[in-house]
């Protein structure tokens, strides 16, 4: 094999990766935190709702489950375009990952608020709260907690799949890429780089749900439990 | 016994799943103060007639009055009445694990009551000394006996400052050690006057403390009055079976 | 302009054939490199483990598109002509064998140690334990999981487009761009082709998971 890696373009071009991963960490933080609070008021809804809010949110969450995030890009960012509401891509994509994000925490959410039990919201109840204090105080925070470590993978896979708002070409971390890969023909070691960025990314969000997770579910750390 | 001083008033009380007749034109009266024991087999509808009074079933037929309001009537004022009147304490003790000992009390004073956390932990220090419990208040519920856990459950009711204390065979899960603990808490609430309704197993915790014992069987009040009279001349053959199993 | 017609329509449905073969690739291959995957992982070298474990961690932390850049221009450099079906087969095949290793592992840990011992002391080797005893009883319990995995394979296809495998996804771009500029439409269409490859995967994952678990 004649070919020789060839990393030089980093000199020059890191700032770009930076700002490109930099970019790729706002879009995700921003679509975790707006999914997560869109799937569990879905979930709520799911476990807890009436019957015909229940269906909407089935439909919801099998419609985004059974289609590519791809195409519901592109129908955000297109489709919405065409029909006259202009979006910029950035937008186009937290959108996009936010619908996604929501179907799937919906149902990681459900699991967690159907495992606690009648008991609990009978004696809130007794002690005179009322059900939207019940779901704030009782529910709510037990049920993430049991399913914490779905929820943390979910958020990584979400912050793997953003890469995939590159082809509407917000200028995240792999748009970067095909931007610098263009320029230098380096393209292999391009990914080479990237690919680092995002195993560094994923750490990082791992460490960064597992201090979460230490903050909000004190009492596990107390009783010296593992998460 | 006159019908104004009456503070819990069951008349009547029909409670129906499905084709199944729970409660059968159940009725009997509680005065301020008194402690009523309701005692019975398993599937004599006496865990049900309570949770009928503390409204969490409806009823199909008859009434229900606590301090002059009537029972699962609608309307969420009428509920909000309900629950500043009665407290409740469930087998299952029912504390919100993630949260302390102390959180678990002053959460429904914060949030029903208005107030402030600093009021709210002083009425949590009272109450928690009362069951004598004031060194756990930081401790979250699994780090306690069940026995420990129920007597917080009883506080966490007993803060809220209701007019009667219902309990729902609070004992029924716990060893003989611990249930001591917790019954010698309930007669001490006994002697400093609160009105409570006790379903119970413990029929010498009844003739101890009870005042009135109401014996149910198959849906019905089968035989009740003062305490002393009933265990003292049973009139029917089914208490008498009951109250010789029990021994 | 073109308007939307039932040709495209067609002819986005061929274009899913290719979505199909695709995903069978990825299915098929995924399915070698996770059945080796799952082996090392519950090996009882140390080593073994640590090689697995370490694919599966920079496999599942690195996404798919980046993954099938790498594979796209990686067979480039080691003087392959550039095959879109080759390429983005090959990183199907990374990607889905990582999912499905993990998968396994879970199953073949869930077998319970005394099957293990039971084999033992019958006398079996571990290769007949494996065989004999464990797999079949990790395969039963793999199904659910692995149908749903399918789901995913089904919709990760669309991202081979990105370095020009003419799949469904590709084809409603092509469509889109070319003749009709009716984006929601046909984005829609291509939609729901997905929604019906990929919901009665769904539907059969939740039934055997159900099933599963009334078996036991």
């Amino acid at each position: 094999m004649s070919y020789q890696l060839d990393f030089s373009f980093l000199a020059e071009r890191w700032p770009d990766f930076v700002a490109g991963a930099w970019l790729t960490i706002q879009l995700t933080v921003v679509s975790i935190a707006l999914g997560l609070a869109v799937g569990t008021v879905c979930a709520l809804t799911r476990v807890y709702g009436g019957a015909l809010l229940k269906r909407v949110v089935g439909v919801y969450v099998e419609l985004i489950r059974n289609t590519p995030l791809l195409i519901q890009i592109f129908i955000v960012y297109f489709g919405l375009s065409s029909l006259g509401l202009k979006l910029s891509a950035e937008v186009s994509a937290v959108i996009a990952l936010v619908v996604n994000m929501g179907a799937y925490t919906t149902e990681i959410m459900r699991a967690g608020i159907q495992s606690i039990q009648r008991t609990q919201l009978e004696a809130a109840d007794c002690l005179g709260l009322t059900r939207l204090q019940t779901i704030l105080h009782i529910v709510l925070l037990p049920a993430m907690e049991r399913v914490y470590p779905a929820l943390s993978s979910q958020f990584v896979l979400l912050m793997l799949a953003s890469s995939i708002t590159s082809t509407i070409s917000t200028e995240e971390l792999t748009a970067t890429a095909n931007l610098v890969q263009s320029d230098t023909y380096r393209s292999f070691e391009v990914y080479i780089v990237v690919a680092l960025v995002y195993l560094g990314l994923s750490a990082l969000y791992r460490c960064a749900f597992w201090l979460i997770g230490l903050v909000l579910f004190s009492r596990k750390r107390k009783l010296g439990t593992a998460l | 016994m006159p019908a104004d001083e009456a503070i819990v008033r069951i008349e009547g009380v029909v409670k129906e799943f499905g084709p199944l007749r729970v409660l059968d034109g159940v009725g009997f009266q509680v005065a301020r103060g008194q402690v009523a024991a309701i005692v019975g087999r398993s599937g004599s509808g006496k865990s049900t007639l309570l949770r009928c009074i503390a409204g969490l079933e409806t009823v199909q037929d008859g009434t229900i009055t606590v301090c002059g309001h009537e029972v699962g009537r609608a309307g969420s004022a009428a509920r909000a009445q309900l629950r500043r009147d009665v407290g409740i304490v469930f087998q299952s003790y029912n504390l919100f694990p993630h949260l302390t000992v102390e959180r678990n009390i002053t959460l429904a004073l914060t949030l029903v009551k208005k107030q402030s956390r600093e009021e709210a932990k002083t009425r949590a220090a009272e109450v928690l000394a009362l069951v004598g419990l004031t060194d756990k208040l930081s401790a979250y519920p699994e780090q306690l006996s069940g026995g420990q856990q129920q007597r917080v459950a009883i506080a966490r009711s007993l803060a809220l400052s209701p007019q009667v204390m219902l309990f729902d065979e609070v004992t029924s899960a716990l060893d003989p050690e611990l249930t001591a603990e917790v019954l010698a808490v309930m007669e001490d609430l006994a002697r400093r006057g609160m009105t409570m309704i006790t379903v119970t197993h413990e029929m010498g915790f009844a003739r101890k403390v009870a005042d009135l014992v109401v014996f149910m069987h198959k849906g019905k009040v089968w035989e009740s009055g003062p305490t002393a009279e009933l265990f003292g001349d049973p009139k029917t053959a089914e208490f008498n079976q009951f109250v010789a199993s029990e021994l | 302009m073109i308007k939307l017609n039932a040709n495209h329509i067609l002819y986005l449905l061929q274009a899913a054939e290719w979505t199909v073969l695709l995903s069978l690739i990825a299915f098929a291959g995924g399915s070698v490199v996770g059945l080796m995957l799952a082996l090392l992982r519950v090996s009882k070298v140390g080593f073994m483990r640590a090689l697995a474990s370490g694919y599966i961690q920079i496999v599942q932390g690195t996404p798919l598109l980046i993954v099938l850049f790498l594979s796209y221009f990686g067979l480039g450099i080691l003087g392959y002509k550039l095959d879109p079906l080759v390429a983005a087969g090959l990183s199907f095949t990374i990607y889905a064998g990582a999912f499905l290793g993990e998968i396994w592992r879970g199953c073949i840990e869930a077998v319970p140690r005394t099957q293990w011992e039971a084999s033992d002391c019958l006398g079996l080797n571990r290769f007949q334990q494996y065989v004999y005893v464990i797999l079949p009883q990790a395969v039963r319990l793999a199904i659910p999981p692995m149908v749903g995995f399918m789901v995913q394979i089904v919709k990760n296809t669309s991202l081979a487009s990105v370095i020009g495998f003419v799949e469904l996804a590709r084809t409603g771009q092509i469509v889109n761009n070319s003749t009709t500029f009716e984006p929601f439409a046909i984005f829609a269409v291509v939609a729901a082709i997905y929604f019906a490859l990929c919901y009665p995967l769904s539907v059969a994952a939740r039934a055997l998971e159900r099933k599963a678990h009334a078996g036991r």
